[in-house]
């Protein structure tokens, strides 16, 4: 370690700032076995993690990119420039905000997690760069059997849990990204609720990154048992830099009979990062698995959050509020795959797109012929600020049988000049009747937010529409 | 006592000119009425006194208490104390009349200082309840599908908030069924005073009934042809506007 001299970097978005530190571990720029040992090695990993992950290196580099799909941003990302593993201060999390390194603790500070902890949560994860500064989970509900701890200790001290679903809900071949997300994962979230348990308070994790040319792929797992009930909110920030900065997570739920997960994310990217995120949820008998999804920030997000309905009843959501700004591409949408009778799932998704903002939902929802009693709605909303704005939807809806019902809607708005005036002449400036509306359009959904993080909503579209206009 | 001045406006849109040499005087205390045929440019006026950008101004001034307003923004305007109730009032989709009334008094705040809640409401109420609005009406997003009477009421309930000084009522009685004009005209006439100036446009002598005017002003192809007393009212509404149709005018829209 140098000197501990610090440097501040402001602007006006709440995230975009940085304080320097020294990096402990580095793994250097590029990926290969090597890069994928030096983890292993720094993290203590048994052997079978070792082999997963070289396993899945393999298929990452066998993938093609899905650009005869997705966008061509994608060739942009230049894999042997990015860091792969940073860690400042050790691999284990530390369980008070006094034990954080004081650079590391000052940014959280900055970012309001610790306060926010102490008002609403149940337990947070602090995660910088590759590891989680700081994991906690108060004390009444670890006693209730809660586990709530970093992969990588969930990986080691819970194996019999881990093992058990840990790649069973997304497989490592999924994609190109989950392949990636599988050779290089550290950080994320492990979580297991005993039967019956309902977790009466959100559990948090925050994910910050802090250096450039760096890849951040957490891996999180959450487990909700027979009749458990958890909520889980993640939100995320990195300072803005002028090269690109790839974020790229794994995240399998698994809602066992009657359990109900929610997973709430609120993305809050600088302009420069690659959110390449893959999601997705395994609904058993009566249980219900819920994203509600908000995209803000980032250069370009391609994620879609699925539900398998595997037993009988279940149920999967997913709301998603996505805002393009300038620049920005939100490649969002969901997955519901009903795999068991009397299935049902609900998508709403809202996209807003200011300047050269472009939205595009995607949407696959799949209900197999032999299946009967299977119910799935779809809204999608679109909002186009300005004329240069952009939104594509692409639909695919596979409804068999005869058993199955199916409603699909979709609408495309603007906010136009005469509402904008009308706004105006009762007092309100163009941005604060841009952002007004935006507000208004996505209303219903942001209810369904903790009040606490639909405060936050409204003040990043508040930001967000105020560097958009004049 | 404040002057809204209208100073031999020429007003165009594309290369077509709309207004062609208006000018009108409006003090606080007073209430003008605007009569004339459709298309004469009633409505054109008062959205460009609130900035509309659709129109540009090509000669003349506008002039609040003497200082001109035409580089305003139509927020800065609005905020300066001039109201336009609509005509054609715009839907504002999940924003419900409560939220955006109260941004609106709340951007009229200085810089850091927070709108009371509880006062705000109970005002909101009190001026609900004067122009016969139900509770309901708060959370039911600013004009969405509003019928045509509803929407105006709304407008005159924002007016009531927000306490111009000049308010511009652009056919504020079209729509309204003749126990909703008696309601509305009450909430206007209880807005008037020294301290507010009303510019009230209408096809109709009967609202003139209820709201009555200080002068009656005639308004053909972009300009003022005659004013007078609202004895000038009662005038149109048995002759028309033949009379005062000027026969050397090309018609508008020509
Ligand atoms: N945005 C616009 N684009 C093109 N023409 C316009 C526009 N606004 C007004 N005009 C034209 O200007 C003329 C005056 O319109 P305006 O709406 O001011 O009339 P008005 O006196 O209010 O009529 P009415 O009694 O029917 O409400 C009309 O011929 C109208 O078509
Ligand atoms: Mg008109």
């Amino acid at each position: 370690m140098s000197d501990t001299q610090t440097q501040l970097d402001i602007d006006r978005e709440k995230g975009n700032f940085r304080y320097d530190v020294d990096y402990e571990f580095d793994a250097g720029t590029g990926l290969n076995e090597k890069t994928i040992d030096y983890i292993c090695d720094v993290k203590g990993e048994p052997d079978w993690i070792r082999k997963f992950r070289k396993d899945a290196l393999k298929k990452f580099l066998e993938k093609p990119m899905p650009t005869h799909w997705a966008s061509h941003d994608l060739e942009n990302i230049i894999f042997d420039k990015i860091r792969y593993y940073l860690s400042q201060g050790g691999q284990k999390p530390k369980k008070t905000w006094d034990e954080v390194p004081e650079d590391v603790k000052r940014t959280f500070e900055r970012l309001g997690i610790p306060e926010q902890e102490r008002k609403f949560l149940a337990g947070v994860e602090a995660q910088f760069d590759s590891e989680a500064a700081y994991s906690n989970i108060k004390e009444a509900v670890g006693k209730q059997g809660v586990i709530f701890m970093g992969s990588t200790d969930a990986l080691k001290e819970h194996p019999e849990i881990f093992r058990k679903w840990f790649g069973k809900v997304i497989p490592t071949g999924d994609n190109k990204f989950s392949a990636l997300n599988s050779a290089a994962f550290s950080g994320g979230s492990f979580i297991y609720v005993p039967p019956g348990v309902k977790v009466s308070h959100p559990l948090q994790a925050y994910f910050r990154i802090n250096a450039e040319n760096f890849g951040q792929f957490e891996r999180t797992l959450i487990i909700a048992d027979e009749g458990a009930e958890v909520t889980y909110m993640e939100g995320c920030t990195a300072p803005k830099f002028d090269t690109a900065t790839l974020h790229s997570a794994v995240v399998e739920l698994v809602a066992l009979k009657g359990a109900k997960i929610q997973y709430i994310t609120v993305q809050n990217w600088s302009n420069n990062v690659f959110n390449l995120v893959t999601k997705r949820g395994l609904a058993m008998e009566d249980a219900e698995v819920k994203w509600i999804d908000c995209n803000i920030g980032s250069r370009l997000t391609m994620k879609y959050p699925g539900v398998v309905m595997k037993g009988r009843r279940a149920r999967g959501e997913v709301i998603s509020i996505a805002l393009a700004g300038d620049g920005q591409h939100q490649d969002t949408g969901a997955k519901m795959v009903h795999a068991a009778d009397e299935t049902t799932s609900n998508i709403v998704s809202k996209s807003i797109s200011v300047g050269t903002g472009r939205a595009t939902y995607r949407g696959l929802v799949n209900i197999p012929r032999h299946l009967k009693g299977c119910k799935n709605n779809t809204e999608c909303d679109a909002l186009l600020i300005n004329t240069s704005s952009r939104t594509d939807t692409y639909p695919a809806i596979t409804v068999r049988g005869t058993g199955n019902a199916c409603q699909h809607e979709a609408s495309v708005s603007q906010v136009s000049s005469e509402q904008i005036f009308y706004m105006q002449q009762r007092g309100l400036t163009e941005a604060q009747a841009m952002s007004l509306s935006v507000n208004g359009f996505v209303n219903d959904l942001v209810r369904q937010f903790p009040m606490e993080y639909s405060v936050e909503l409204k003040r990043l579209i508040d930001l967000e529409m105020e560097g958009s206009v004049g | 006592m404040k002057h809204l001045k209208i100073d031999n406006l020429h007003v165009s849109i594309g290369d077509r000119e709309i207004l062609r040499g208006l000018s009108l005087d409006l003090p606080t205390g007073q209430v003008h009425a605007i009569m004339g045929p459709n298309g004469s440019g009633k409505s054109t006026l008062a959205k460009v006194i609130a900035g509309h950008p659709d129109y540009t101004v090509t000669s003349g001034d506008i002039l609040f208490d003497g200082e001109s307003i035409l580089a305003m923004e139509p927020d800065a305007r609005a905020r300066k104390g001039i109201f336009l109730a609509f005509q054609y009032p715009s839907e504002i989709p999940g924003v419900t009349i409560a939220n955006f009334l109260r941004a609106a008094l709340q951007a009229r705040l200085p810089d850091g200082e927070e709108l009371e809640a509880t006062e705000y409401y109970a005002k909101l109420y009190e001026k609900m309840d004067l122009l016969e609005m139900p509770r309901t009406f708060t959370s039911r997003a600013v004009n969405e599908g509003f019928s045509g009477g509803e929407k105006k009421r709304c407008e005159i309930l924002q007016m009531a908030m927000l306490r111009p000084t000049f308010a511009l009522l652009d056919e504020t009685d079209s729509g309204l069924d003749i126990d909703a004009l008696k309601i509305v005209s009450h909430g206007v006439n209880s807005l008037r005073g020294p301290e507010t100036g009303m510019l009230v446009i209408t096809h109709y002598q009967r609202l003139l009934n209820y709201i009555v005017p200080d002068y009656v002003h005639v308004m053909v192809n972009g300009r003022i042809v005659e004013s007078g007393t609202k004895e000038l009212a009662l005038k149109l509404e048995a002759e028309g506007y033949d009379w005062a149709t000027e026969p050397e005018a090309e018609a508008v829209g020509a």
